[in-house]
């Protein structure tokens, strides 16, 4: 990738970044944390990766993107937002009542939301089905997903990487969201999910090991699940959870909470100066 | 009256009839010879996808599926569609509201040796909490293929109930159905029999019964259990004055609950109610069961009797 459109996609990214802060902060509620660290993923697929027109939400060859773990709404909202799907304003309305957008993806409420997710383990299934859906049809779209690795303790979550790799849905690639925690702490504490790596291979998958971070990285691996035939990728993707806003890095505490209006003014400055050193 | 099919076969067979439309893809879960689910694969292996023993998985897949504009048809015992699966069935297509049409095989205790483990009594209670979700219990074959077909046309959730139990034919071929539409099966002044599925036979015995006692019961045939008919209903409530339900499901939240809803709202009349009484099934022969468990013509015809003392 050249540094111009590197430059791009971190201010982009950063962007993105300041209206997750906007949205929960204006909500007073929902997910920064698991929003920040899936940042620039998301936007590495949405204005780099994906074919999708904010003109045309709907058209069925668009490439599909689940956000199975459905709490990270604000990271998707913002980037939808920030790609044209609907005014950046409305991040302010997030999870009120005269708004569209609702705590959890609502794929008939919000243009560019290609499933209705919320309860962890389920988007990976329906992505399943809009692979296999793609298989029938001959078409050439690609599925995305993201999850958490908290989320992987969900087992229907391998009951659908079986079925994945049982109809060899190359078209399909999940993003694992490795920022190592979920609500009540470390994954490893909780309930190991490890070896990560390891159970998808064991399952039949193509798996790319990468920094979350890294827009290099990310395009590196979406290439190459693209180039991997008869097999589904899964990219885990190591990450920080908070990313961007130094308070909230790597602290489970700020999974599922809002931070206060000091807290999101520090929250919005440190990213706008980090925008302001991007644009020099 | 004497052919005697199950409705899981009438909807293996009505699923094969209609798969020449390319946009229906039907899924199981390691049951297509018992749900029947074969007779559609036999035709069109390339669109019959077996998602193993993992329910909630296969009817998010469903749900993924219809989001790209498939007929969706996924197939499981009702005990795994509507119990094990429900979180996927509410979250991932009720809640978007997704044309999948979840054809839940044995249903009820009349799978019999199995057992209570398998014997699904609360589906109908589940599936019809479920915002928007259809709910259709057929009472044989005939309806059964006329409302698969229906349910395959109509855009949206469908719960399809179905027995193991071969269970005779009531309906002539030609008989028109309509989805949320009741049948009256039989006219009669003094009381209504409104039954589902597997006991609308006995209802229909029960009402021979009466008869022979000069007691006119209507008997209703609610194979749309949501939405529910109510004008069939109320006219029934009106006109008779008393109501009894039948039904191979729990008595909390079924047909006997959906029917006093719209009872007790427009015109309340004494009403009882057949089915299983807060009970989980057991092991045994099909027809023992119903009779240990009162889903006979006889436990029909005695309580409402007991209920015309009430009106
Ligand atoms: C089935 C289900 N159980 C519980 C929850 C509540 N919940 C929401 S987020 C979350 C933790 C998720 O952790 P992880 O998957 O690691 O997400 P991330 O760190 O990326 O935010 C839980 C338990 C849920 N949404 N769905
Ligand atoms: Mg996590």
């Amino acid at each position: 990738m050249d540094d111009r459109t590197k430059l791009e996609l971190k201010k982009t990214a950063t962007k993105i970044r300041m209206g997750i802060i906007t949205a929960v902060a204006s909500a007073g509620s929902g997910h920064p944390g698991g929003s920040l660290s899936l940042a620039d993923i998301l936007t590495f697929l949405y204005f780099r990766e994906m074919r999708v027109d904010p003109k045309n939400p709907k058209d069925p060859n668009r490439d599909r993107f689940v956000l199975s773990k459905g709490h990270c709404t604000p990271g998707l909202y913002s980037t939808l937002a920030h790609r044209g799907f609907f005014p950046v304003e409305e991040l302010t309305g997030f999870r009120q009542t005269q708004s569209h957008l609702e705590g959890h993806p609502n794929m008939d409420k919000v243009p560019g939301v290609d499933m209705s997710t919320g309860s962890l383990g389920q988007g990976i299934s329906a992505a399943v089905g809009m692979a296999l859906a793609g298989k029938i049809d001959k078409k050439d779209y690609r599925v995305y997903v993201a999850m958490g690795d908290g989320e992987l303790q969900e087992g229907q979550v391998w009951e659908a990487a079986m079925a994945a790799a049982h109809y060899k849905l190359d078209n399909l690639t999940v993003f694992v969201d490795y920022n190592g925690l979920q609500i009540d702490g470390k994954i490893t504490d909780v309930m190991n999910p490890e070896p990560i790596a390891d159970k998808f291979a064991a399952f039949g998958w193509n798996v790319i090991e990468i920094d979350a971070h890294d827009f290099d990285q990310i395009e590196e691996a979406v290439n190459k699940a693209k180039e991997t035939k008869g097999k589904p990728t899964m990219i885990l993707a190591h990450s920080i959870k908070g990313k961007g806003v130094s308070y909230m890095e790597n602290q489970a505490s700020w999974h599922g909470s809002a931070p206060k209006k000091e807290q999101a003014d520090q929250a919005l400055a440190e990213l706008n100066d980090y925008l302001n050193s991007l644009e020099q | 009256m004497s052919e005697k099919i199950a409705t899981r076969v009438a909807y293996g067979k009505a699923l094969a009839e209609i798969g020449h439309n390319e946009n229906i893809v039907v899924l199981d879960a390691d049951l297509s010879k018992s749900t029947r689910t074969d007779f559609f694969q036999k035709q069109y292996p390339e669109r019959h996808f077996n998602m193993g023993i993992a329910e909630a998985n296969m009817m998010a897949v469903a749900a993924g599926l219809a989001s790209c504009g498939k007929t969706v048809f996924a197939s499981t015992f009702a005990v795994f569609a509507a119990g094990r699966a429900y979180d996927s069935v509410r979250n991932s297509i009720g809640y978007p509201h997704l044309n999948v049409k979840i054809g839940a095989t044995h249903a009820g205790i009349t799978i019999g040796e199995d057992g209570a483990s398998h014997q699904m009594l609360e589906d109908i209670a589940l599936m019809r909490a479920i915002p928007g979700m259809t709910v259709i219990s057929p009472a044989d074959a005939v309806s059964t293929n006329a409302l698969v077909k229906l349910a395959a046309e109509m855009y949206g959730p469908v719960y399809l109930r179905l027995g193991r139990l071969d269970v005779p034919v009531i309906y002539d071929a030609d008989t028109k159905f309509e989805i949320g539409k009741g049948i009256q099966l039989r006219d009669g002044n003094d009381m209504t029999i409104i039954a589902t599925g597997f006991m609308v036979d006995p209802a229909l015995k029960a009402a021979e019964m009466l008869k022979n006692d000069g007691i006119s019961a209507r008997v209703i045939d609610i194979h749309t259990i949501k939405p529910l008919d109510n004008d069939i209903i109320v006219k029934a409530a009106k006109e008779t004055g008393a109501i009894i339900t039948c039904e191979e499901h729990n008595l909390f939240g079924g047909l006997g609950s959906a029917v006093s809803e719209v009872v007790v709202k427009n015109c309340p009349v004494p009403m009882d109610m057949v089915g299983l009484e807060d009970t989980f099934g057991e092991s045994g022969k099909p027809y023992e069961l119903v009779e240990k468990y009162g889903l006979t013509p006889e436990n029909v015809y005695n309580k409402a009797k007991t209920l015309l003392n009430r009106k």
